[in-house]
């Protein structure tokens, strides 16, 4: 039986958020917005995901309160979905009701410490036996205010988007992102993987020679290590950063495994794909598996005019229709199967959905559109790995002290 | 006229980063694995424990400049593992120690009101604060806190978080679809807070929890500690084992939480504690010296001293008298990464050279005596004895169980003791509620709705 296929395999992800990504989702008729904040639903959801043979779910997550304002001002509104729970934790709540699928938290760059979400992306990556990622999160400017730290002036909005001033404040951010993803892969290598020994005979538990201060000293972080936890079973947990522009591409190309993009038409699949690869060129990467991931939202129905009548009844729900920074996608399994395809052959790895309302659109997804992508030959039958670099065909990496340390001893 | 009969509060932590520990034990598991964190858990589950509990660190320790090896090291991340065991359990409470110097109050408090969110109620905070520059290597902000500072942090930081968790009325949530209003109100989560430690403004994006407020633990044993402990917490780490001084302290504490405006016994005391069983007195005892001569090697003997004599005492040797030199506290520190355990080291040292002049304890003897003494030692029924009387006396209101082996060393306790307890009616046979507040008896915090009144 084949149970992977051997061209060309399609990698599918699903974003989790709140009642789902269109705005009006909470109020379709199989949400239950009451249960949000409640670990039976997000266990429904991923354990459903999970039935699909998914790669990984993506659990949203920041230090604001939604907003629709650019920097995250709060706009009042009490006719949307508010709150969100700790995205790490959520994913760790459910790591031991789930065992193959993978679980990718979003955490911010802003405040988290990179020595607090090192330890605590290794420990999912513990409780779930390899399945942990991190989508890395360069915060929205409002999150400064909750942690006593300064937003950018003038504030970010379309109007001040190509000013200078926030031009840098865009450009900084990134920078910090990129070093404190930097400090956090080298805390998972501080501990080589078989640092602890317990040796009975010199009574020593681990040999302290295979632990490493990373001693990382840059602009915005001094960090002496090792970490406090071991490295995780993954080595490197998935480490994954949304874009739209070419500063997230280039923290991807450098420091990530997966890149989402959220491109609305195939020249913009081709434009997108070819930066982000001349940026991993430039990284010197060029040899390494690294995801492009394209985000679409996603409304699914077996009649595709019934998906697309669908979306017209939830925008009818708003002042305006529903817009996004991804591609709204209405219509059958078959016809978003032949998108992916389509923009598979111009790039894109793999598929980050958004389900326009959940749980409807993802069961669409793990029992409908899935099945037919394997029907077509391109989508797993069954999972062939047990870890979520496993499912993306990445190899388990090497660790960095380890091989100075060989190297050292051998010269 | 008898008064009714305390229920006994258990807590079980697992061991781990200290000598205390056994990891060459033949039972001795994975510190790391999830799988262990499960059995420990549900074992204390299964005994009917009111809470379970995880210390932490934020830096491995260092002896002269180098990692310790000889004890444990390593552990994962608290409140992942809390919550993943918020999977596998149903009303065991799940505190964590966390770090109010190198965590931010709204991250903090959102972690902390999503595992209560995602444990149905039952999460736990144990608030500690560093000052040491050596832990602050590994943050961004490096060890920025003067140590007379801590308590002004602290106390600054529970404040916020508390006025974090109650910024969403009650009944925030109306999730009306026919009317299509999510919230009640649009001002959810505002909040505003200026003081010295923390300028910050802005919403909250949790709802508020099921326990409105998690639980908030803290250690107090100085003047400064028993205040802030008395109008803060919840419960408290009590230092004290011995009845005498227990019920001291206990009177101390609940008048300190009165003058705090508080009622008497809405702060709950807790002493920690490893037991060791036998099936005779003597086979207890035994057991407990073989376990603390694994606890405590010559190795380990001299790095305990070193902690107080703040010098290198390798040469000194384990089976020989005490090092018959001054302890050297201004010097550079010898071992980092842990507590210090003494206020003034001369005075430790010179009580130590009494006490071992005394019993003729060699070096390591004396260690052994002073840093490998199980506090419950004894069989099934004796402990059982001990433990009720203590809180019955009000020297307690329960304990924090430990064992030193990872994880299953808690089982015999939970299959030969609980038992015993729970005949006496001091232990529960069942959970009664739902939350950890329910376990503990402290009530709800009360909740402001949307209508401005009290839930």
């Amino acid at each position: 039986m084949i149970t992977m296929p051997e061209k060309d395999p399609l990698h599918l992800a699903v974003a989790l958020d709140g009642a789902g990504w269109h705005p009006a989702a909470w109020r379709a008729p199989s949400a239950r917005p009451k249960e949000l904040f409640t670990p039976g639903y997000w266990t429904d959801l991923v354990q459903e995901a999970e039935r699909g043979l998914l790669d990984f779910v993506t659990f949203e997550d920041a230090l604001n309160l939604q907003s629709t304002q650019l920097d995250g001002t709060p706009d009042g509104r009490t006719d949307l979905v508010r709150g969100r729970l700790d995205a790490v934790l959520v994913a760790s709540r459910v790591a031991p009701l789930t065992s193959r699928i993978g679980l990718v938290p979003s955490v911010s760059t802003l405040s988290t410490e990179p020595f607090h979400i090192s330890k605590a992306i290794a420990t999912l990556d513990f409780v779930s036996d390899g399945r942990a990622g991190w989508r890395v999160q360069a915060s929205r400017p409002r999150e400064a205010l909750h942690i006593g730290r300064r937003a950018p002036d003038p504030p970010l909005s379309l109007d001040t988007l190509n000013s200078p001033e926030v031009q840098t404040y865009i450009t900084e951010t990134f920078d910090e992102a990129s070093e404190h993803v930097e400090v956090v892969r080298r805390l998972w290598d501080s501990w080589e993987d078989d640092a602890e020994i317990r040796d009975v005979t010199t009574g020593r538990f681990i040999d302290r020679d295979r632990l490493h201060r990373i001693d990382f000293k840059g602009r915005w972080f001094s960090v002496r290590g090792p970490s406090i936890t071991p490295r995780p079973p993954q080595g490197q947990p998935l480490v994954t950063v949304l874009g739209h522009i070419s500063a997230p591409y280039r923290l991807g190309a450098r420091l990530g495994d997966v890149v989402y993009v959220t491109p609305h038409d195939i020249d913009q699949v081709r434009a997108i794909v070819a930066e982000i690869r001349a940026e991993q060129d430039r990284a010197g990467r060029g040899d390494e598996t690294l995801h492009i991931f394209a985000d679409l939202i996603v409304v699914l129905d077996d009649d595709g005019d019934a998906a697309r009548e669908r979306l017209g009844q939830l925008d009818s729900l708003l002042d305006a229709p529903a817009r996004s920074d991804a591609a709204i996608v209405a219509g059958s399994p078959g016809e978003l199967a032949d998108l992916l395809l389509d923009w598979q052959a111009a790039g894109i790895t793999g598929y980050r959905l958004r389900p326009a309302v959940l749980p409807v659109d993802l069961a669409a997804i793990s029992r409908r559109l899935a099945p037919e992508l394997a029907r077509r030959g391109r989508f797993r039958t069954a999972y062939t790995a047990d870890t979520l670099r496993g499912h993306l065909g990445l190899p388990r990496p090497v660790n960095r002290y380890a091989t100075t340390r060989i190297e050292a001893a051998t010269r | 006229m008898t008064s009714p009969r305390k229920q006994i509060i258990l807590g079980h932590y697992v061991g781990g980063v200290n000598h205390h520990t056994l990891w060459s034990h033949p039972q001795a598991g994975s510190q790391i694995d999830f799988a262990s964190f499960r059995h420990a858990a549900q074992a204390a589950e299964r005994g009917k424990f009111d809470f379970f509990f995880l210390a932490e660190g934020l830096i491995l320790r260092e002896r002269l400049g180098r990692i310790f090896d000889q004890d444990i090291v390593g552990r994962p991340d608290t409140l992942p593992v809390l919550t993943a065991i918020a999977a596998v359990t149903e009303h065991l409470g799940l505190v964590g120690t966390l770090n109010a110097t190198f965590n931010e109050p709204y991250e903090l408090a959102r972690q902390l009101a999503t595992l209560d969110h995602l444990s149905g109620g039952r999460a736990g905070w144990n608030v500690v604060t560093s000052f040491d520059a050596f832990t602050g290597q590994n943050f961004r902000r490096g060890g920025f806190l003067d140590r007379d500072d801590r308590y002004v942090r602290a106390q600054e930081f529970v404040a916020l978080a508390r006025q974090l968790w109650d910024s969403w009325p009650a009944d925030a949530i109306a999730a009306d679809t026919t009317q299509g209003r999510f919230l009640r109100e649009a001002t959810v989560g505002a909040f505003g807070h200026h003081g010295r430690q923390f300028d910050v403004t802005g919403h909250f994006n949790v709802p508020r929890s099921p326990q409105g407020r998690p639980v908030v633990l803290q250690a107090g044993a100085s003047e400064q500690g028993r205040d802030f402990a008395a109008a803060t917490a919840d419960a408290i780490f009590s230092p004290f084992h011995e009845l005498g001084p227990a019920q001291e302290y206990y009177r101390d504490i609940q008048a300190r939480v009165v003058r705090a405006g508080r009622p008497a016994g809405s702060v709950k005391l807790l002493p920690g504690g490893a037991f060791v069983l036998g099936d005779t007195a003597a086979d207890a005892a035994e057991r407990a010296r073989e376990i603390a001569r694994a606890q405590v090697s010559g190795q380990t003997a001299q790095i305990l001293l070193e902690i107080v004599w703040n010098r290198d005492l390798s040469g000194y040797d384990p089976d020989g008298p005490l090092p018959d030199v001054d302890p050297d506290p201004t010097g550079p520190l010898v071992i980092q990464g842990r507590a210090r355990l003494a206020q003034d080291p001369f005075e430790t040292v010179r009580q130590w050279r009494a006490l071992a002049a005394e019993h003729r304890y060699s070096l390591r003897e004396l260690a052994i005596r002073v840093f490998a003494h199980a506090e419950f030692v004894g069989t099934p029924t004796q402990i059982a004895d001990r433990l009720d009387h203590f809180v019955q006396n009000d020297g307690s209101d329960g304990f924090i169980i430990g064992s030193h082996v990872t994880p299953g060393g808690i089982d015999e306790f939970v299959d030969q003791v609980v038992p015993l307890l729970q005949e006496r009616g001091s232990l529960r046979a069942e959970y009664t509620g739902a939350t950890l507040r329910d376990n503990l008896a402290i009530p709800l915090a009360p909740a402001r709705t949307t209508q401005g009144a009290v839930a």
